[in-house]
């Protein structure tokens, strides 16, 4: 069973956290930090698998990552799971990724964390794999994201004429343009 | 002018958060992001979330707020940042309530992040997801589905089950998966539920969707785990699973499911892991996968990662449910090339799977054993963990001189965090395969070097047994150890406590001259040791302690230091730690004392348990005794009796024949004294050392060899000592030999054992077959209060066989 599945950047801020067991608030962010330190100290030649985390259940319990330009993709797992399969699963998730985000970055997902959430729930669902024909879950993503904007269509409206106020913020637009460019997952498609 | 700009932003954002305030517009999400991004310190950050945190919360208090879907998405990234955000709950199941799709997405996968199982909100959570999972919509059903899996309790899965059990029945694919699923979470949570799911499962396998099949797969597995009557019922699926397998591997292209070439692995691997579960201990089901196993681990290409998954997940399956032979040959090939392949995940797993199979096919994996050693050397701590690992297991009498010199070098350069690992499992390997005591005390010399500061506490204790129940070795070992000693040991504090001990129980035999062109050793060199080591702030407590202990010692065994080893003692009376205080003053005393002090300072009583012994044992597989052996279970193995005639046949794995020529070099008679390392004053050669096969409970069984090997008979006498207050009743002896011998006990001296007393009885070994060595599995049963107790051992060798 995947018991949590965590996407950290290479600063060891989390851009995705999804548990599939109950931690505490504290405990989540100790994970986080845990889980980074094991991962961000190994080469990117060394294999993917990891052991010797301690928060999660003791002993059967292992790191499978990739790590992708600015993000490390990390899945938590049990001895039920084959490692091999795990990997081949987080490059489903990329590239399934890749695909709804055109030329997914670090700042999709940060700006779209719901989405992401969204996504992931069609392939991974209460810890066990759900679907992995990405076509499949494309599909339903865009089947789901359609329904909303129908809905947004008839109640869209007055939301629309506030944000016209939020323009005369000078200060946010002006960090909009510091706003770092990050380079996208260039390594993606032939990591396979 | 930066500070004016600063200004003029400051005040344009208090209008702005006012004149949002007086429209009602929270922060937008993004925004809310963007201010995060900018934060320079954590402090700031915080301030940033603290103050949207309150703003959340009072936009709570308002009903019909239209922007709950914003202030969820803000609380969720909120959350993510690891800030409290439970007070989000209540309003994600309002959320939940309403019609609309967007609302219930996101409500619900704020109750997916934020609810947990102890939730008070339980019960509105479970009416909602009861009103959804009707829904006609699918994707609410599906919503409601991934919510269920998630954060299902105990009272929602006996709830809901029913629900769920619908939905798998029903005609939609995309349902039907997510339905497949939460039905094993609620069999995992809740297995008496399990009924509910066994007659739609069956069908659920019949499915095209390959979604659909992983989550039946998966749900099918997790049932065959916890409960053996539905495993022989799923046993009758097996040709459906064989089926599917094969139309995975025949179909072809199917642009679908292809991953790089290969079609669905993931169903594949899951299938594989339901057939392993199906086929364990089952002769019958295991003939009907034969065919397909063999199919899937030859028809695999293996040029990408997908393949090596499938081939990986396949030997897992050969392995486990023991396959014929032929099948497990191509398995552990397979293994074999997967040691050999460049891409590291592969090596690793090849590393894991030999691991798992050593129990399996133990002959099988030693082949590979030069591939692994040279794991050893990998730069990925990984691989060099399982490797480490696996070699320990991979240990035998015939390979440890070979294996040893490798894993020294690995040790030397290994990281902290092996090396305590590494020394301790060295220690037990090396007892139970050393070829000789001396290449045992050289090796673990040279492992306490090696591993330095971090060899556990045991091991220091368990060496010093070593030399202490073995008395021909302790004039190598004193003189050995005090070289290393000498040289630089600082950072070996074990070696040096090991060494101290040594010295000082064994000081006299260090001066003799132990061989002809080595420079002898004088007082003076020894004390110096001393003299370096102890005053030294790099010296730990504990060996300190220990080197006061030794000086005292060697007070009765020198003669012409006396006066610097007294200085020396004497220099820590007023140390700020009392256990060196007082061990410093004391002996101060007891030195001035000249006629008590030779008594008391005499050679410490032979020390014949250690610590790790217990671990010995227990990786024994060939030979251990199973402790949870009934009476009955243990006399029907080894057909023991009491009466004289009859000899006793232990069943014993290791064929004793084919390895005559191994244990010829392991014969561990008393070596001869003339052999000049060992020239020690042996004890009384007739009185052979006894051996403690069982010492637990306060009673201890010693047996001891009185007549060694005439005419191919030997005489023992078994003595039992009762140290528990109570007097032994009906006590009885049980003893076998394996094959190559015969046994036959005498009655034993008296049934009942007084406190404090002891019986004895003898009994005679005629061996069969020259040269083997003699073993023995005993076994004591009594009666104490009343309630009968037994005991079991096992000697490997007796002195003077």
């Amino acid at each position: 069973m995947i018991k949590a599945i965590l996407v950290i950047n290479n600063h060891g801020k989390p851009r995705l956290l999804k548990f599939y067991q109950h931690y505490s608030e504290e405990m989540q962010q100790q994970i986080v930090r845990e889980t980074f330190q094991l991962v961000s100290k190994r080469d990117d030649n060394v294999c993917n698998f990891l052991e010797g985390g301690t928060l999660i259940d003791g002993n059967d319990y292992r790191l499978i990552y990739r790590h992708y330009a600015t993000l490390y993709f990390i899945f938590c797992v049990d001895s039920s799971e084959s490692e091999l399969g795990i990997l081949d699963l987080i490059q489903v998730f990329v590239e399934t990724l890749d695909r709804c985000f055109e030329n997914v970055c670090e700042l999709d997902l940060i700006f779209h964390v719901d989405r992401v959430h969204h996504i992931l729930g069609e392939i991974v669902m209460g810890g066990m794999v759900l679907e992995t024909n990405m076509n499949e879950i494309l599909q339903r993503i865009q089947e789901q994201d359609k329904i909303q904007k129908q809905e947004a269509g008839i109640t869209a409206a007055p939301a629309r004429a506030v944000s016209a106020v939020k323009n005369m913020n000078i200060s946010q637009q002006l960090k909009d343009i510091k706003l770092p460019d990050l380079p996208s997952l260039s390594n993606l498609k032939n990591a396979f | 002018m930066a500070t004016a700009v600063e200004l003029a932003i400051e005040k344009i954002d208090e209008y702005k958060s006012k004149i949002g305030r007086t429209l009602g517009t929270p922060m937008r999400l993004r925004d809310l992001i963007r201010q995060v991004r900018a934060a320079r310190t954590m402090a700031e950050e915080r301030a940033v979330v603290d103050k949207e945190s309150a703003n959340i919360r009072e936009s709570f208090r308002d009903d019909d707020s239209p922007w709950k879907c914003r202030n969820i998405a803000k609380l969720l990234y909120i959350h993510m940042l690891g800030y409290p955000a439970h007070f989000g709950q209540m309003e994600c199941m309002k959320l939940v309530a309403h019609s609309r799709f967007t609302d219930k997405r996101i409500g619900y996968l704020g109750a997916m992040l934020l609810l947990d199982e102890r939730s008070e909100v339980h019960l509105l959570v479970t009416n909602s997801l009861k009103n959804d999972l009707t829904c006609s919509t699918q994707f609410v059903s599906g919503l409601a589905l991934c919510t269920l899996g998630s954060i299902c309790s105990a009272e929602m899965c006996r709830d809901l089950a029913n629900e769920v059990e619908k939905i798998i029945k029903q005609n939609n694919a995309y349902l039907k998966k997510k339905a497949a699923l939460c039905a094993f979470r609620i069999v995992r949570k809740v297995p008496e539920l399990m009924e509910v799911f066994i007659p739609c499962t069956r069908s659920l396998l019949g499915e095209k969707n390959h979604g659909v099949l992983m989550g039946a797969t998966t749900l099918v597995t997790e049932m065959c785990e916890r409960s053996p009557d539905v495993l022989n019922h799923f046993k009758k699926l097996v040709p459906n699973l064989v089926r599917i397998l094969k139309n995975l591997l025949m179909s072809g292209y199917s642009p679908e499911h292809d991953v790089t070439g290969i079609s669905d692995p993931f169903l594949q691997v899951k299938i594989l892991r339901l057939l392993r579960v199906l086929g364990k201990d089952d002769v019958r089901v295991t003939e009907e996968m034969n065919d397909i196993l063999a199919q899937v681990a030859t028809n695999t290409e293996t040029a990408k990662n997908v393949g090596n998954a499938i081939l990986y997940e396949t030997v897992l399956t050969i392995m486990e449910i023991k396959s014929e032979s032929g099948l497990r040959i191509l398995a552990v090939n397979i293994l074999g090339r997967f040691l050999l392949n460049t891409d590291k995940n592969i090596r690793y797993v090849a590393l894991n799977t030999l691991l798992k199979t050593v129990h399996v096919d133990y002959q099988a994996v030693q082949r590979h054993r030069n591939v692994v050693v040279e794991c050893l050397k990998d730069p990925d701590i990984s691989i060099r963990k399982r490797a480490m690992e696996l070699c320990f297991a991979l240990m035998n009498k015939t390979n440890i001189v070979m294996m040893t010199k490798e894993v020294l070098i690995f040790l030397e350069t290994a990281d902290a965090e092996f090396k305590s690992e590494c020394a301790s499992r060295m220690y037990i390997a090396t007892e139970r395969y050393s070829p000789n005591h001396e290449w045992h005390l050289n090796t673990m010399i040279t492992v306490l070097r090696s591993a330095g500061k971090y060899v556990p506490d045991e091991v220091v204790s368990c060496m010093i047994q070593l030399i202490s129940a073995n008395e021909q070795i302790q004039s190598y070992a004193v003189s050995q150890l005090f070289h290393a000693a000498q040289r630089d040991a600082i950072n070996a504090q074990p070696l040096l406590q090991v060494a101290f001990w040594t010295i000082g129980e064994f000081g006299d035999l260090l001066l003799q001259p132990t061989d002809v062109d080595s420079t002898p050793i004088s007082e003076n060199d020894v004390i110096s040791v001393f003299e370096a080591v102890l005053p030294s702030a790099l010296t730990s407590l504990i060996t300190k302690c220990y080197g006061v202990t030794a000086l005292a010692k060697l007070v009765t065994r020198f003669h012409s230091s006396v006066d610097r080893i007294q200085a020396l003692v004497k220099m820590n009376q007023a140390h700020i730690q009392l256990e060196l205080q007082q061990r410093s003053v004391e002996f101060n005393v007891i030195l001035n004392l000249e006629n008590l002090r030779d008594g008391l300072l005499e050679r410490m009583p032979v020390i014949t348990h250690n610590s790790l012994n217990a671990a010995v044992t227990s990786i024994d597989n060939d030979c251990s005794p199973d402790n949870n052996v009934t009476n009955g279970e243990l006399l029907g193995d080894l057909s023991i009796s009491t009466s004289k005639q009859e000899g006793l046949l232990l069943d014993d794995d290791v064929s004793v024949s084919s390895n005559k020529a191994i244990f010829d070099i392991f014969d561990s008679r008393p070596i001869p004294s003339n052999d000049p390392i060992f020239d020690t004053p042996q004890a009384n050669q007739s009185q052979y050392r006894p051996v403690i096969p069982i010492n637990a409970k306060g009673v201890e069984v010693q047996i001891q060899v009185v007549e060694s090997w005439v005419n191919d008979e030997a005489r023992l006498k078994m003595t039992a000592y009762n140290y528990t207050p109570r007097t032994l009743y009906n006590f009885n002896f049980l003893a076998a030999v394996t094959k190559a011998f015969v046994i036959s006990l005498e009655p034993s001296s008296s049934p009942n054992i007084e406190p404090n007393e002891h019986a004895t009885q003898f009994m005679t070994i005629t061996r069969k077959a020259p040269n083997s060595v003699a073993r023995m599995r005993t076994q004591i049963s009594y009666i104490l209060d009343g309630t009968e107790q037994t005991g079991q051992g096992q000697v490997d060798e007796f002195p003077g066989l």
